[in-house]
Order: structure tokens, then sequence, then C-alpha cells
């Protein structure tokens, strides 16, 4: 599945980033803690999270990381947007939760 | 390659491992290499913005290694074998609203590194310095 593919099935908003929207998603991962996501994530996952700051994006960048999905309708800060773009890797958003947004990717990616 | 983070910014964190692997990558280190050692730059890094006042991280990159050395003024640490606990950690309410503070770091680096070493002086700082061969 791609991340264009995920972004119009769930109807996500691009907050930036659009240049990675065709990457192909292998896998997600789901934490708030980015000590754990640089410790386990893995490259060209999709990562769920609740944190909206730059720090977000530079882990991304650096673990290669597909998306990352604010959930409950958050918001990004304006460096993470900009981080996001300059790094073309797709900041998306969505109202749902963290559980409901990782079980509908987990069923569709038929992990 | 030299950078300098202060403390408390954490914006600036990122900035050496994103260097540093694009330094690599132009050296053509193999990936697997590279992932380890970003971990190990980025949780260095973001210890000093976390814990520290200010510190510098230096990059030697040879052929068949990368040696790197982070070295802080701060607080220090008391006891270093506590602080390489998973889970240990003193981090501030602020920087555990970040998402900081897991008390992961420092077992990251262990991880992901070949060599390993932290000293520390309480009230003065922190060197910490590992090494990574190319695998
Ligand atoms: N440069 C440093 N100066 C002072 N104390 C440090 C330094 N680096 C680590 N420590 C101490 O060691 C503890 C453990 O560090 P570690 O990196 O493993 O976890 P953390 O930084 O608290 O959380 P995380 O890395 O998961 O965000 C810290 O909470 C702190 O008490
Ligand atoms: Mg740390």
């Amino acid at each position: 599945m791609k991340v264009s593919d995920f972004v119009e099935k769930y109807n996500l908003k691009v907050f930036a980033g659009h240049q990675g929207l065709e990457k192909e998603i292998k896998g997600g991962y789901v934490s708030d803690l980015l000590s754990d996501v640089m410790g386990n994530a893995a490259e060209d996952e999709v990562w769920i999270t609740l944190q909206t700051h730059q720090n977000v994006m530079a882990i991304a960048s650096l673990k290669d990381l597909a998306a990352v999905v604010l959930v409950k309708g958050l918001e990004p800060d304006n460096d993470t947007l900009a981080h996001s773009e300059e790094e073309g890797i797709p900041l998306l958003g969505t109202g749902f939760t963290t559980f409901q947004m990782a079980g509908k990717l987990y069923i569709d990616l038929k992990l | 390659m030299v950078f300098y983070i202060a403390g408390g910014d954490f914006s600036n964190a990122g900035k050496a491992s994103s260097q540093i692997k694009k330094a690599l990558k132009q050296l053509n280190v193999n990936a697997k290499s590279i992932k380890q050692i970003v971990v190990a730059v980025y949780e260095a890094e973001v210890n000093v913005a976390a814990h520290a006042w200010e510190g510098k991280v230096t990059a030697l990159i040879g052929e068949n290694d990368i040696q790197v050395i982070v070295s802080d003024r701060g607080p220090g640490i008391e006891d270093i074998q506590q602080a390489m606990q998973p889970g240990f950690s003193t981090a501030s309410k602020e920087v555990r609203e970040m998402g900081f503070g897991a008390g992961m770091g420092l077992s990251n680096i262990e991880k992901n590194t070949n060599e390993m070493n932290i000293e520390s002086q309480v009230g003065e700082g922190t060197t910490l310095k590992f090494r990574c061969f190319y695998s």
C-alpha cells in the first residue's frame, strides 16, 4: 500500500511532505516515546503518534519512515510542518484515535 | 565534523546525526551500519539538550569505523551503571511531555555501537565516547 492510498482510504489530512506520498508502506509503529521509536521503528513504516513537535520529523527522517500520522485531530507545530516539507516525508492527520488508526492500518497491511 | 548543542535546545538536536548520516551515505557505508550509528548519535545529542547545559559532538569518520565523542558541561551523572539501566531517567516533566525521558537512550546507544564509554564528573560534565565498525 502506498502512502497516497492510505491517505485516500481514510481521508487523512496531508499537512506537508507531499513529495513522499508515492512511497510504499512496509509496516507501522505506535509510540509516543521518542527513544522507543528511535530504537525500534524500521524503515518505511508509518509512525502513529500524538507528539506534534519537530523532533518527530527529525526522527522520521533519520529512520527513513514512510510517513507520520498525528491522531485525534492534533495539529503539528510550525517547525514540524517545515521539517516535513524539507524532508519530503508526509505528515498526516486524522480524527481517529491511535488504537483505531493502528487497527485499520494493521488490517490493510495484512501483517 | 564538530557540532555544538545548547542545553534545552531540542530544535538543534538531530543536526549532527543528520549531517553524519549524509556523510556516511556519500562514503557508501552500508545502510545497516548507518542506521545504527544514526540512532546512537541522535540519542547522545538529545541527552545533551535534555540533561546538560551545553555540549559538542565530534565525529571522526574513518574508512572502516566512526568514533564519536560527545562532551558536555552539565550536572554530570552520579551513578553511570544506574543511568545505563533501561527505564532509569531523571528527565524533567517538560522533557517527558515531549516524549523524551523513557530512559532508553543510553541503552539504545549501547545496543547500536561496538564500543561505548562514559566518563562523568558531578557538577562539571559528561563525556560519552563510542565507536562503530562498518559491518
Ligand atoms: N549528558 C548527560 N548529562 C547528565 N545526565 C545524563 C546525561 N546523559 C544521560 N544522563 C542521565 O542518565 C539518565 C538516562 O539517560 P537515557 O538517555 O538512557 O534516558 P533519558 O534521556 O532519561 O530518556 P530517553 O533517552 O529515553 O529520552 C538520564 O535521565 C540522566 O539522568
Ligand atoms: Mg536520553
